[in-house]
C-alpha cells in the first residue's frame, strides 16, 4: 500500500529541466507545460538551448534547458530563479546551480555522477558526496537504471531504452506537483503511433517515474498549485512563433488574399515556416527559397501580383534582405518583414534571444528610406501584431516590419483566444481603371498619402514600376531635383500618417512621476512585473511598453513629458534610447542594458529603477 | 484573379499596342532596340491578352526593357529579377511572365537566382542578353567577356574564364534553351514565339552588339561574310550541316563533336549528328553548348525543349490536394484545438 504523503500548497513554482542536447529536455518542459497549463495554471516559459544539435555529449556547452513557471496568480515571466533543478547529469549541474533559489531543490539523476561525466562537466569531485550542495534540498534518483528496471521487458534496442529516462523524471516531476498525466499520455501515443513498442516504452518510463513518488518515501510532501484565477475566457498555451503563425493565416483569411511566405530556414524564424506548410488549405503558400534574398524577392513579386508577401527570418537574414525591402520603400508595395531577433552582430548567438536589430530595421537601408516597424511584446499578441503588420502594409503600401525575438519565440504562455467573429477584417481596394485615363502609379489616396495599388491582368492598368525614381503621380522615370524632394517627402509623410491610425500609448500606474520605465518588444512581462512589485510597495515609478517603434504613438511625447526620468530597459546596448533621445528634446532618459542572451529578470529591472538617481 | 476577362476573345493586337510610349534611352545602334521591336511584334501575334504579360528585369541597360513595353513592368534590383517573378508566378500561374536580364546582372550578381528558378523549372520566359561587357557602368569585363580581354578595368587583359550561359542551363536541367541573336529578327521572333509557349522555365540566350563598349564582338560568327560558315541554325529532326555551299556538317567523334566536309551534299554514312531539341538526357544539348568560336561553328535554335511539372504547378497542385484532402481552411479550428481549456467568469 502507498503511504499517504501530506501535500503542501504553493502560489507559484519555477522548475527547470536541464541535461544534455540529447535529452529530450525541451519535449518534457513542453509536456509539464502544457499539462500545467490544461490544469488551469498560468504559466510562463523559458526554453533555453546551445545552436549545436548535439554537442559533446556530457559537457558544458551541450547542456540544453527548459524553464516553466506555474502559478495560481497572473505570471509575467519564467521566473527569476528557479526553485526547483531537475537534472540529467552532472553537467547540467554544473550550469544550472548557480542559478538555484537558496535552499531550493536538486532532483537529479545519480547514475551520471561517474568519473567519466564529472570528469567531462569539469567537477574536481562528486558534488553529490562533498559540500557542494549543503545549501540545497537533494533528491538522488538514479534515473537510468530505474529506467532500464522498468523496461526489463521491452523489446527495443538499450540505446532506446536509456533515451526514455526523460519521461520518467517526467512522471516524477508530474507525482511531485499532482499534474494529471493523461495530456502526456494521449501525446505519446499521438506522436509514435507508428511505433507502438516506442510509444509503450515511454508510457511504461512514465508511469514508472510517478509510482516511484507515489511508493518509495523519498520526498516529504507533494505540493499543489491552484488554478490560476485569470480572465474568463477559452485558453490555450501558445509560443510566439506558434502565435505568429496563425497571425498569418488569419491575415490570409481576413483580407481574402492568398499568402505567400517566402523564407530562407534561420534561428530562431525556422518553425514558423513549419507550422505554416503544413496549412497550405488557408491560402497560405509557403516557398523555401534558395536564399534571404530571393525569399524576400518572392514575396514582393507576389504582392506585385496583388496578393500578399510576406517573408521571414532573424538578423542576420535582414541583412542580405534589406535591397530588397528598400525595392519596396520605392515602389510602395506592401511587404511583411518579420525579424524574429537573436543575439548579434554577423552570426552572433543563433539560439539566444537579443532586441538589437531595432536600429537595423529603422535604418539599415541606403538612401532616406522609411518603412512601418511594429514589435510584439508577448508570445501571444504575436498574433494580434503580425496582423497588425498586415493591416499597415496593405492599407499604407509599404514595407512593414514585425519584430518578434527567440525568447517571445518560444517562450510558452496561456492564451485567451480572441473570438473569430470580433477580428477585424483587412479592406483592400485595388485601383480600378477610369475610362479613357492611363494609370498613374503614384497618384495618392490623400489621407493615409498610399498609392493605388493595380495588379497584373487588371485591362486598362498596365504600367512599369522600378527602382529608379518616380515623378510624382504619372509614376514615369525621373531624375528631376526637385520631384525627387517631394517624393522623398512624400514617403516619409505617408509614414508619419500611421500615427493617427494606431492606438495611443498607455502608461501602466501615476501619469506623472519621477520614473517611466518605456520599454518595447519582449521585455514587457519583466519591466510590467517589477514595476508592480516596487508600486505595491509605494515606490513612485510607472511604466510604459510599445508596440509600435515606427512611427511612434503620437501621445508618446506628452507622455514622457510628464515624467523626470525614463528609463529604458533594453537588450541591446540602447537602441530606443538612442530613437527617444533622436526624436524627444529635452527628456531625460537613460538605458539599462543587457546583452547576454537572456531575457531580463525581474529583480534586474528592480535594481536599475532602484539605483537611479 | 483575372479570370472575369477570360471570357473574352483575346483582342487582335498590333505591335504598336505593345509599345509604352516612354522614351527609350538605349544608345543608338544598341542591339536591344531589335530585341524590343521583335518582342513588341511576337507579342502582338500570341493568343495572349496584353494584361497578362508582364516583364520582370534586374539592373543594367537590358533591365531597361520592361519600361518600354506597354505591358505590366517591374524594374527590380540587380540580379534578383528570377526571385520576384518566381514570387509572382507562385500566387499568379495565370500570367505570363518574363524576365529579361544581361550577362552580367544574370550570371554574375544574379548567377544563384538564375540557376535556381532553372532548376524549380518555374513557368518563366527567361531572356539574357549578353554583349559580353557592363555596359551601364561604362565598359568593365563581364562573367562572359573572353579571357584576355582588355578593358577599363582589365587593362593588363582579363583573367577571369568566362562563363558559358547554356552550360548553366543544362546544368541545371533547365528545360526550355536556346540562342539567338539581335541582327536576326526573324529567327529571334520564332525563338520567342517557341519560348512562350513553352511551359516551364525558358531560357534564351540573345547575342546583342554593344555598339559603344564592345562593338562587333560576336561579327566574327555572327556578320554577314562570316555567318553562313561559322554559325549553325539547329533544326529539330534535321543533320547539322551548314556553310556556305550546305558541305560542312558536325559529327560525333567519342564525346567531341568534329566538324566534317560532305561533299555533293552526301550525308548518307558519314553519322552527321541529327538535331534533337527532346532528348530526355542533357549530355547532348551540353555538347553543342561546347561548340565554340573559333574551332566549331556556334549553334543557333533551339538546343533543348523537354517537359517536366512546373514549380507553379506543383505547388497548385499541392494546394488543391490540401483542399480536397481537409477540406478549405477555417481559422476557428486551428485556434481552437482540443488543446483549450475555459476559465468561467
Amino acid at each position: 500500500m502507498p503511504v499517504q504523503i501530506p501535500e503542501r500548497e504553493l502560489d507559484s513554482v519555477t522548475i527547470r529541466f536541464a541535461g544534455d542536447s540529447g535529452d529530450g529536455m525541451q519535449l518534457t518542459g513542453d509536456q509539464f507545460t502544457d499539462t500545467s497549463a490544461l490544469m488551469g495554471n498560468d504559466i510562463a516559459t523559458l526554453p533555453d538551448f546551445p545552436a549545436e544539435i548535439r554537442a559533446p555529449q556530457g559537457t558544458l556547452p551541450g547542456v540544453s534547458s527548459f524553464q516553466i513557471q506555474f502559478s495560481r496568480n497572473e505570471v509575467f515571466t519564467a521566473g527569476d530563479a528557479p526553485d526547483v533543478l531537475v537534472l540529467m547529469n552532472s553537467a547540467a549541474l554544473k550550469v544550472n546551480l548557480g542559478d538555484l533559489v537558496t535552499g531550493g531543490l536538486v532532483v537529479v539523476n545519480s547514475d551520471s555522477f561517474n568519473e567519466e561525466n564529472l570528469k567531462k562537466a569539469g567537477w574536481k569531485s562528486n558534488p553529490l558526496e562533498d559540500n557542494t550542495l549543503r545549501d540545497y534540498s537533494v533528491l538522488k534518483v538514479p534515473f537510468s537504471s530505474l529506467t532500464r528496471n522498468a523496461l526489463a521487458q521491452s523489446k527495443i534496442k538499450p540505446s532506446e531504452v536509456d533515451r526514455c529516462k526523460n519521461f520518467f523524471a517526467l512522471g516524477l516531476v508530474f507525482w511531485m506537483y499532482g499534474r494529471t498525466l493523461d495530456h502526456t499520455v494521449k501525446w505519446v501515443q499521438e506522436k509514435f503511433a507508428k511505433k507502438p513498442e516506442i510509444a509503450e516504452a515511454n508510457l511504461m518510463a512514465l508511469k514508472a517515474g510517478y509510482n516511484y513518488g507515489d511508493i518509495t518515501e523519498t520526498m516529504p510532501h507533494r505540493f499543489f498549485v491552484r488554478k490560476a484565477d485569470i480572465r474568463p475566457g477559452t485558453y490555450r498555451k501558445i509560443t510566439g512563433n506558434e502565435a505568429t503563425a496563425l497571425g498569418i493565416v488569419a491575415a490570409a483569411q481576413l483580407s481574402g488574399k492568398e499568402i505567400l511566405y517566402g523564407t530562407y530556414p534561420i534561428t530562431p524564424a525556422s518553425n514558423i515556416l513549419h507550422e505554416l506548410s503544413k496549412r497550405k488549405n488557408f491560402s497560405v503558400k509557403t516557398f523555401q527559397a534558395e536564399d534571404e534574398i530571393a525569399a524576400c524577392g518572392a514575396a514582393l513579386g507576389a504582392s506585385f501580383g496583388g496578393h500578399i508577401g510576406i517573408t521571414a527570418t532573424s538578423g542576420p537574414g535582414i541583412c542580405l534582405k534589406s535591397e530588397m525591402i528598400n525595392l519596396a520603400v520605392m515602389v510602395e508595395l506592401p511587404l511583411v518583414i518579420l525579424n524574429v531577433q537573436r543575439g548579434g552582430p554577423s552570426t552572433g548567438l543563433p539560439t539566444k534571444t537579443e532586441q538589437s536589430d531595432l536600429l537595423q530595421v529603422m535604418f539599415g537601408r541606403n538612401g532616406d528610406s522609411p518603412v512601418a516597424v511594429v514589435a510584439a511584446s508577448t508570445p501571444s499578441n504575436c498574433f494580434d501584431y503580425t496582423l497588425e503588420a498586415v493591416r499597415i502594409a496593405v492599407k499604407y503600401m509599404t514595407p512593414v516590419f514585425f519584430l518578434s525575438d527567440g525568447y517571445l519565440a518560444n517562450g510558452a504562455e496561456p492564451w485567451n483566444l480572441p473570438k473569430i467573429e470580433n477580428l477585424t477584417p483587412i479592406k483592400i481596394e485595388h485601383a480600378r481603371p477610369v475610362d479613357g485615363r492611363p494609370f498613374w502609379p503614384y497618384v495618392r489616396d490623400e489621407k493615409t498619402l498610399a498609392r493605388g495599388w493595380a495588379y497584373p491582368g487588371t485591362p486598362g492598368l498596365e504600367h512599369r514600376i522600378g527602382g529608379i525614381e518616380k515623378a510624382d503621380k504619372t509614376g514615369a522615370v525621373s531624375y528631376d531635383p526637385e520631384n525627387h524632394h517631394r517624393m522623398t517627402e512624400l514617403r516619409r509623410d505617408k509614414i508619419r500618417r500611421i500615427a493617427e491610425d494606431i492606438p495611443r500609448a498607455e502608461v501602466h500606474g501615476d501619469q506623472k512621476g519621477k520614473t517611466l520605465v518605456l520599454g518595447w518588444g519582449g521585455t514587457y512581462g519583466a519591466i510590467y512585473a517589477a514595476v508592480s512589485e516596487l508600486r505595491k510597495e509605494g515606490k513612485k515609478v510607472s511604466s510604459c511598453h510599445l508596440n509600435y517603434l515606427n512611427p511612434f504613438p503620437k501621445n508618446l511625447g506628452e507622455i514622457l513629458k510628464n515624467f523626470e526620468t525614463i528609463l529604458i530597459p533594453e537588450l541591446n546596448m540602447g537602441q530606443l534610447l538612442f530613437l527617444i533621445r533622436a526624436e524627444f528634446e529635452g527628456v531625460r532618459a537613460v538605458g539599462c542594458n543587457k546583452v547576454k542572451g537572456q531575457p531580463f529578470k525581474i529583480r534586474e529591472i528592480r535594481q536599475a529603477v532602484e539605483e537611479l538617481r | 484573379m483575372s479570370a472575369a476577362q477570360t471570357d473574352a476573345p483575346v483582342p487582335h493586337y498590333s505591335k504598336e499596342d505593345f509599345v509604352s510610349g516612354a522614351d527609350v534611352r538605349w544608345c543608338p545602334g544598341c542591339g536591344d532596340y531589335a530585341i524590343l521591336s521583335v518582342m513588341q511584334k511576337t507579342l502582338a501575334d500570341l493568343p495572349i491578352r496584353r494584361q497578362d504579360h508582364v516583364f520582370i528585369s534586374g539592373i543594367g541597360c537590358s533591365s531597361r526593357f520592361p519600361y518600354y513595353m506597354n505591358a505590366y513592368g517591374f524594374h527590380t534590383i540587380h540580379g534578383r529579377a528570377p526571385s520576384i517573378a518566381t514570387g509572382l508566378k507562385c500566387v499568379r500561374p495565370d500570367l505570363t511572365v518574363w524576365v529579361v536580364t544581361g550577362d552580367g546582372d544574370g550570371l554574375s550578381i544574379g548567377g544563384n537566382h538564375l540557376i535556381h528558378c532553372l532548376r524549380r523549372n518555374v513557368n518563366l520566359k527567361i531572356i539574357l542578353i549578353n554583349n559580353r561587357i557592363y555596359g551601364l557602368t561604362k565598359g568593365q569585363y563581364s562573367p562572359t567577356s573572353e579571357k584576355g580581354k582588355v578593358t577599363k578595368s582589365s587593362p593588363y587583359g582579363s583573367i577571369d574564364y568566362p562563363i558559358n550561359p547554356l552550360c548553366i542551363a543544362i546544368a541545371a536541367e533547365a528545360t526550355f534553351i536556346a540562342r539567338t541573336v539581335d541582327s536576326d529578327p526573324r529567327h529571334m521572333g520564332q525563338v520567342f514565339a517557341r519560348a512562350a509557349r513553352h511551359k516551364g522555365t525558358a531560357f534564351i540566350e540573345v547575342y546583342q552588339n554593344c555598339i559603344i563598349f564592345n562593338r562587333d564582338t560576336f561579327q566574327p560568327i555572327v556578320g554577314r561574310e562570316t555567318r553562313e560558315d561559322r554559325a549553325i541554325y539547329l533544326e529539330n529532326g534535321k543533320p547539322l550541316i551548314f556553310g556556305k555551299k550546305k558541305d560542312r556538317a558536325i559529327r560525333l567523334n567519342g564525346f567531341k563533336t568534329e566538324e566534317i566536309a560532305i561533299a555533293d551534299g552526301v550525308t548518307e554514312g558519314k553519322n552527321i549528328l541529327v538535331h534533337s531539341e527532346s532528348d530526355p538526357l542533357p549530355n547532348y544539348a551540353y555538347m553543342l553548348t561546347q561548340m565554340e568560336y573559333p574551332e566549331m561553328p556556334v549553334p543557333f535554335g533551339i538546343f533543348r525543349c523537354t517537359e517536366k511539372p512546373t514549380y507553379d504547378d506543383m505547388l497548385n497542385d499541392q494546394v488543391k490536394f490540401a483542399v480536397e484532402k481537409k477540406g478549405k481552411g477555417n481559422l476557428r479550428d486551428i485556434l481552437y484545438t482540443e488543446e483549450t481549456w475555459t476559465v468561467k467568469g
